[in-house]
């Protein structure tokens, strides 16, 4: 197709596409007006039903927790496809560093991002266990801390160097945390079948709200998430790091 | 507060905009940074914190590295 056809293609797409994003647009509810039942009503059920005061939680991890033991699978079917795809073609040694010019040494780090990431690290990491185990109670909850915990372990890797960081966060222990987060979130679904209730139905002691102790299921839920969350975070960010080590010659393939 | 709602929603869709017409590349993965943080202030004063915090921890943090990572990954083997 020529230029010109491609101007007038582009053009007649874009002209029908915004009128159908005007016309939908139009539909929608007013701003800042909710028309739906649903939100209204957990907002007045979750916190006496399940004693929990994040309604939000108690949607994702226990009216609605099929849905997000699916969207956990996602995320572990994304890293294991991601995981398969890198390895194997290039070196595991972890002697030469990533983010490395060809032929040129790698720069120092300057002592400020070395402190900065020892001080910011800890803090993180003490951030994202509290963001897992409070879900049930504030907003945040199992993705939200997993997700700060993988992010944490880079911090890990900018304070000390790539064999430090390889060697204290190996991906077996990565890979070992992503597991056992999903495989807990699967048991606790099937630890309620053997007390007689649905699949991952709430039956666990609910406990008083507002208490760290409530909500039954949800925090060990929420905890199993983080464990999966961070996990495939941390795996992740190794593998992407790892691919952009210069590879030695005679290096084990892995 | 609408006032702010309002300040917020134009500058969400400028940072869009200029995400999207930058060129460069380690630039754009910065700026998509950014745009990350107005997304998560914009949702914290829609009062949906849940929310703000995964844009805030993916969009604003983990994305952004992955994507450094990656055009840095890019630029060595077209170096070879």
């Amino acid at each position: 197709m020529s230029a010109l056809g491609r101007t007038i293609m582009i053009w007649i797409s874009a002209v029908g596409i915004a009128i159908l994003l005007a016309r939908g647009i139009s539909g929608l509810p007013g701003f800042g007006n909710y028309p739906g039942p649903y939100g209204d009503m957990i907002n007045h059920l979750a916190p006496y039903e399940r004693q929990v005061t994040n309604a939000v939680s108690a949607v994702n991890f226990d009216y609605r927790a099929l849905d997000t033991l699916g969207e956990e699978f996602m995320l572990f079917a994304a890293v294991s496809g991601l995981v398969l795809l890198l390895r194997g073609k290039r070196g595991e040694a972890i002697s030469a560093p990533p983010l490395a010019e060809r032929d040129r040494p790698p720069k120092p780090r300057s002592a400020a991002v070395h402190w900065m990431s020892f001080g910011f690290a800890g803090a993180l990491i003490l951030f994202g266990f509290y963001m897992v185990l409070h879900g049930h109670l504030t907003p945040g909850g199992g993705f939200q801390g997993g997700a700060i915990l993988g992010t944490a372990t880079l911090l890990v890797y900018l304070a000390t160097d790539y064999s430090v960081y390889r060697k204290s966060l190996p991906k077996t222990a990565d890979e070992f945390i992503e597991s056992a987060g999903a495989a807990i979130y699967v048991l606790v679904g099937l630890a309620a079948l053997l007390q007689g209730g649905a699949f991952l139905q709430n039956v666990l002691s609910l406990g008083q709200r507002g208490q760290f102790f409530s909500g039954g299921a949800i925090p060990v839920i929420n905890f199993a998430v983080g464990l999966e969350v961070a996990g495939g975070f941390a795996l992740l960010f190794a593998e992407f790091l790892e691919e952009t080590r210069e590879e030695k010659p005679g290096e084990k393939k892995g | 507060m609408f006032a702010l709602q309002l300040t917020l929603f134009a500058l969400v869709a400028l940072g869009g905009t200029v995400t999207v017409l930058t060129r460069n590349l380690r630039r754009q993965a910065l700026l998509f940074s950014l745009y990350g943080m107005l997304l998560t202030i914009l949702f914290v004063v829609l009062q949906s914190p849940d929310v703000a915090l995964s844009e805030l921890t993916v969009g604003a943090a983990a994305l952004p590295l992955m994507l450094l990572v990656a055009i840095n990954s890019a630029d060595h083997s077209e170096k070879k």
